[in-house]
């Protein structure tokens, strides 16, 4: 459908004028504090973000980041076990945690006038963590249920791990950041503590207010209870091992009894969000777009509504990533259509999309879609606490965040080209098959 | 650290007794009922409306029909074809979602300022004129069958599917909503405007605005949005008996972690015992860390990463739930330890303590959900559904404060009932025999 409903087109106001209730500051020992302000309700999300997560931790104790989180609710010097929790609890808040590649969270959820409260009780736990040997054999096998629910009990998270440790020649991106079951199984309270001591410090934190608070309180509030605590002068620089050139296209084949609706994937090693330098990234989002997002995009148009060689399909980048990141395209067949013919019929509309480039309306209705979602999200103080802190924990500035937006609208449909041509490279690219062992196909 | 403490005291006591939302009742001219809370903050409206009766509402031998129908409804309306209306809605930018339950129909649209008018009428076509047309069937009807087959080898699927055929037997609760791959693969397009008519009516509308929006505009917009509906549905559901004979039922799957879901009988949000049986449950295993359940089953024992309770009032039935997963050796000592403390409960009750905390949760975590123009409408439209009235926000933290000790430990006694509370589980429990058949 070529007609543009020319009276319906949004026509916001530009997007600068929307970022301006952030406040970023540093404390004198390194910690970052970001504020964003919302004062629709008396409630503020508290984060504590560390730049560290399962990419950081040494060889062989793989899940130590993840496990050192769930440990964390055990006590301090002067908390006992669960009593963070409880606290948060009988103050009306909610509080939990999450560690990912490249960053372990913890955050509440509280009514604004408890700031002052936990803000103090994660400032103990940052360095007064006390642990014994019971407390680390019962949280284990906790993390190994967890395992047991997220990954075990299910074949696409089982697929989705092998695949990317093929991705991933050197980068530890390749290893689960729950671990792998074997070394999960054997970790100890030394290595939970070798982490803690290594990482846990303010000059490797980002504090996230995000709510009603005033920027000022929260500055006196933070240097109270954060600012007392040293830098840690040992912490280590964040280099981790990186990618070499990948020369050889990789496939799997993953077969297990528990898959009733096979399918396939495909992951493209890709670049990440740099700060000051987020134009790749912008185009290769998208992409993405063009590509699987939503009902008028590319490969839904011609594998679900044309073809009819797919039910569900979907692209996916996300540049949030300190180190080379993937994008990735899903298709999923009906009965009756192999995963050959899937597969063959992704890559003949791959090949003619770097042929003709995307519609020009196309691209004009995603740039409105990334336009509106700035007026929407605010909404959401809490997620806009989220993209904050993995931005920072993720090596990127609140300049860079505050840049983005506008950075997708200046993609031209080139730029997106030109990204597509290098990224869109089988050489560096998995494939992967989930199916039933049986080949009845 | 005696600092902490006594902070910790103090503000206790100064926990926001209330939350600060003032809901306005409107009726339109043409007389739809619904709920507004202006805030002009963000330029962008939140509306939510229900559809009392949802997939219950499926005609004999059309199971699936209303899940079918739902799914349709973004998938070409009045001029416009599947691709012309998603394309219409992306230049646009308006955000519509379509969702069926057992219990209603969902819409929820956010639409920005702007361009309201044009979003409305998109939205309108959507309810009010659907095509139906036959490749749009086809090709939603693959997508339901996609689900349904990856359902079939995922052990918490199965576990539902077969918890709800036990319990609710030939109620509409007791099957899949989306129906089965033969009922789903029989639905006509008749069966489907069938379900439209049925499901999409005036008589069972439930309506809540959040945001940029005055009373007036609201009225208009309601009218012009929804007047043109049927007056009236199909017939409700009746009532569901319940089937809980206690024990377990083992259903084997070939998977390490068993999944598990319990149930006994539950109570309605309108029964007098509700706020005490309520607050029992959040200590029993109603979220958070500190619950009983969580406390004996995973932070004691670590026989799970999560194991929760609730009480599930729906339209036509009240169990009173929960869900728990165990590694296949370990399932057993789970269940076992689940059933010890829902006899501990209820033959010892709770603590004062117990209480106290819980009410201080829960009186304060309340305000705290009215915290964006979705969320409220989100909010506001169950409340209508449940049968409250809006100055229940100003009241619900009264009635929490009001349950004493004696009552929850009454109610504890008769109502926590380990002869009936049901295991379905799911895998392959070492030591656990199937005792229900």
């Amino acid at each position: 459908m070529r007609r543009l409903l020319a009276a319906c087109l949004v026509t916001l106001a530009p997007l600068a004028a929307l970022a301006g209730d952030v406040t970023h500051f540093t404390l004198d020992n390194g910690m970052d504090v970001v504020v964003i302000e919302d004062h629709r309700a008396p409630v503020v999300t508290h984060m504590v973000w560390y730049r560290a997560g399962s990419a950081d931790e040494e060889p062989g104790v793989s899940g130590v980041a993840h496990f050192l989180e769930h440990l964390l609710f055990k006590g301090t010097d002067t908390m006992a076990p669960g009593e963070f929790s409880a606290t948060v609890a009988r103050n009306g808040g909610s509080d939990n945690a999450f560690t990912s590649y490249d960053y372990t969270a913890y955050f509440q959820r509280i009514a604004a006038d408890r700031l002052d409260l936990v803000m103090g009780m994660e400032a103990d736990r940052m360095v007064n963590l006390r642990l014994d040997e019971a407390d680390i054999v019962t949280e284990r096998d906790v993390i190994i249920e967890e395992r047991n629910q997220r990954v075990e009990n299910s074949p696409p998270a089982l697929y989705r791990e092998q695949k990317s440790a093929l991705q991933y020649l050197n980068h530890p991106y390749g290893v689960p950041v729950i671990g792998w079951r074997h070394e999960m199984a054997a970790l100890g309270l030394g290595d939970a503590l070798a982490y803690y001591r290594r990482y846990y410090a303010p000059n490797n934190a980002i504090l996230v207010v995000a709510g009603d608070a005033d920027p000022e309180e929260v500055r006196a509030l933070a240097e109270r209870h954060y600012g007392v605590i040293p830098a840690n002068p040992d912490l280590p620089d964040r280099a981790r091992p990186q990618e070499p050139p990948h020369l050889a296209e990789r496939r799997m084949t993953f077969r297990d009894p528990r898959v009733s609706q096979p399918y396939l994937s495909r992951s493209y090693l890709a670049p990440e969000r740099d700060s000051g330098a987020q134009e790749r990234a912008a185009a290769l989002t998208l992409l993405a777009e063009l590509l699987g997002g939503g009902q008028t995009a590319v490969l839904t148009q011609k594998l679900q509504f044309e073809r009819q060689v797919a039910v569900q399909v979907a692209a996916w980048y996300s540049g949030m990533s300190l180190d080379s990141t993937t994008f990735d395209l899903v298709v999923v067949p009906p009965p009756g259509v192999t995963l050959a013919e899937a597969e063959a019929a992704m890559d003949d509309v791959l090949t003619g999309f770097l042929e003709t480039g995307p519609d020009a309306a196309h691209l004009a209705r995603i740039k409105t879609q990334l336009r509106a979602q700035a007026i929407y999200e605010r909404d959401d103080a809490s997620s806009l606490a989220r993209r904050y802190g993995a931005a920072l924990a993720q090596g990127l500035t609140v300049a860079d965040v505050q840049a983005w937006p506008e950075i997708l609208q200046a993609v031209s449909a080139e730029d997106i080209m030109t990204a597509a041509r290098d990224v869109l490279d089988r050489r560096r690219s998995v494939t992967g098959w989930l199916m039933a062992p049986e080949v009845t196909q | 650290m005696i600092r902490l403490v006594l902070t910790l005291v103090l503000l206790a006591a100064a926990l926001p007794a209330r939350a600060g939302v003032e809901v306005a009742e409107i009726t339109t001219p043409g007389e739809l009922d619904a709920w507004l809370v202006e805030d002009h903050a963000i330029p962008f409206v939140a509306l939510e409306l229900r559809f009392r009766g949802g997939t219950s509402l499926d005609a004999p031998g059309a199971r699936g029909a209303t899940n079918l129908m739902v799914a349709l409804l973004e998938e070409g309306a009045g001029e416009r074809d599947a691709r012309a209306f998603a394309q219409t809605a992306e230049e646009l930018a308006a955000r519509l979602g379509y969702d069926a339950n057992d219990d209603a129909v969902s819409v929820s649209a956010r639409f920005l300022t702007e361009n309201r008018a044009a979003s409305v009428d998109l939205l309108r076509d959507s309810l009010i004129a659907p095509r139906f047309d036959e490749d749009a069937i086809e090709r939603v009807r693959a997508q339901v069958l996609a689900g349904l087959r990856e359902a079939e080898t995922n052990p918490r699927d199965i576990a539902s599917r077969e918890a709800a055929r036990l319990i609710y037997g030939d109620h509409p609760y007791g099957s899949r909503r989306e129906g089965t791959p033969e009922s789903v693969a029989a639905l006509t397009r008749d069966d489907i405007l069938a379900a439209h008519r049925g499901a999409l009516a005036r008589d069972r509308v439930y309506i809540s605005a959040v945001g940029d929006i005055t009373a007036q505009e609201l009225g208009a917009l309601l009218d012009h949005l929804l007047g043109d509906l049927p007056e009236t549905g199909a017939p409700l559901p009746p009532r569901a008996d319940l089937t809980l004979p206690g024990g377990v039922r083992l259903v084997d799957f070939a998977t390490p972690q068993s999944v598990a879901l319990f149930a006994q009988p539950g109570l309605d949000r309108h029964h007098p015992d509700f706020f005490a049986a309520f607050i029992l449950n959040h200590i029993l295993g109603g979220g958070g860390f500190e619950s009983r359940l969580m406390t004996e089953v995973r932070e004691k024992r670590g026989l799970t990463y999560g194991v929760y309770s609730y009480i599930a009032d729906r339209d036509a039935a009240e169990i009173w739930t929960g869900s728990v997963a165990s590694a296949n050796d370990r399932m057993a000592d789970a269940i076992a330890v689940i059933r010890a403390e829902w006899a501990r409960l209820r033959d010892a009750g709770v603590t004062a303590e117990e209480l106290e905390n819980a009410k201080t949760y829960l009186t304060g975590a309340y305000p705290l959900r009215f915290d964006g123009n979705g969320t409220i409408a989100s909010i506001a439209v169950g409340m209508q559904m449940d049968g409250l009235p809006t100055d229940y926000i100003a009241r619900r933290n009264d009635m929490v404060n009001a349950v004493t000790l004696d009552e929850i430990n009454r109610v504890a006694r008769e109502w926590l009932d380990t002869e009936a509370l049901t295991f379905v589980v799911v895998g392959q429990p070492e030591g656990l025999e199937n005792t229900v058949n």
